[in-house]
């Protein structure tokens, strides 16, 4: 499968994100962000960092820039987008996901592993994550707390869109495992149509033993198979 | 002598101000804490700090006020705030 890596100004965990697609067996290349063409691209990985100095708001620019133009495209014909941290970021400020990221609650940057529990297996990003695993993966943000009004947070459990929430080791919703406020433990969540997702925490960094987990690889094979799926479904 | 026709002191000067805050139900943690800061200053009667942006956009000498108007109302709600957390008040004099 091929991925495409959004590389922005400032982006930083761009080459990560490569890395661990190619460690995982599958191909991926940058694309910059005054490309308008993604290439032939499976999947889109909007990646982490701090896109345009996080000026004004984090992701505020990048969603104006020209390849974001052909993300949106790309989504709406039903194409798989991952953002991770400031990726997340970028997403829902391009409304690509509904609510928006704010500053921690203590106002800290966090950056340590973290907990997490898959609230559902129907989506191409966590249809491999097996059965009631708890993923120890971590997380590096300053603006990570999960904000949506009343309304848009009931549309996210009636659909359900929220795709992770932190927890601690044992798998419960905690006030204490929750690192920066989010609402209802959100660390990440999908759109209705479930092609488009977006967490805070950092799979990318956590694909292999020696970087202390590869827990975060079940995101990976989620959709790896997801596409394999798709792929098989087209042909057929 | 000649005008000084600097940004500053340009005679058909206009501006832009946008203030943006928080919106009530978003956790403000800033402006909390420097609530928190201010009580045990001594400062006493402080109900609620929010704190927010403020911007300044310099116009061009006779833009129409009703055009930039309605222009900035959509670059503030497209890009200079974020709907879902943030509400804005625009001046322009």
């Amino acid at each position: 499968m091929n991925f495409s890596v959004l590389q922005f100004p400032a982006s930083n965990c761009d080459q990560d994100a490569v890395h661990a697609v190619r460690h995982l067996g599958h191909s991926a290349r940058l694309v910059w962000h005054k490309d308008a063409a993604l290439g032939d691209a499976d999947c889109v990985i909007v990646p982490g960092g701090f896109s345009y100095g996080d000026y004004l708001r984090c992701g505020a620019i990048a969603r104006f820039s020209p390849v974001m133009q052909t993300v949106k495209q790309f989504a709406d014909n039903g194409g798989l987008v991952l953002g991770i941290c400031n990726g997340f970021q970028v997403l829902t400020e391009s409304h690509l996901l509904p609510g928006a990221l704010i500053r921690n609650r203590d106002l800290q940057f966090h950056c340590e592993n973290i907990f997490l529990k898959t609230a559902t297996n129907d989506s191409p990003f966590t249809s491999k994550i097996p059965a009631g695993k708890i993923l120890r993966v971590p997380i590096a943000h300053g603006e990570g707390c999960y904000f949506a009004d009343e309304e848009t947070l009931a549309k996210l459990k009636a659909n359900n869109q929220i795709l992770w929430q932190y927890c601690d080791k044992d798998g419960n919703l905690t006030d204490s495992a929750n690192p920066n406020g989010a609402l209802l433990n959100i660390a990440g969540i999908c759109n209705e149509n479930r092609n488009v997702a977006g967490l805070m925490p950092h799979p990318e960094r956590a694909c292999e033993p020696l970087l202390g987990s590869d827990e975060g690889k079940w995101i990976f094979e989620s959709i790896f198979a997801a596409l394999k799926n798709k792929t098989v479904a087209a042909a057929a | 002598m000649l005008p000084n026709f600097s940004r500053e002191n340009h005679p058909f000067r206009m501006k832009a101000k946008i203030i943006i805050t928080p919106k009530k139900a978003v956790l403000d943690p800033q402006g909390k804490t420097v609530q928190t800061a201010l009580e045990h200053m001594g400062y006493t009667g402080v109900t609620g700090v929010h704190i927010g942006k403020y911007i300044e956009i310099d116009l061009a000498p006779g833009t129409d006020k009703a055009a930039a108007t309605k222009a900035i109302n959509d670059a503030a709600h497209k890009l200079l705030s974020n709907p879902v957390i943030e509400d804005y008040r625009l001046e322009i004099e």
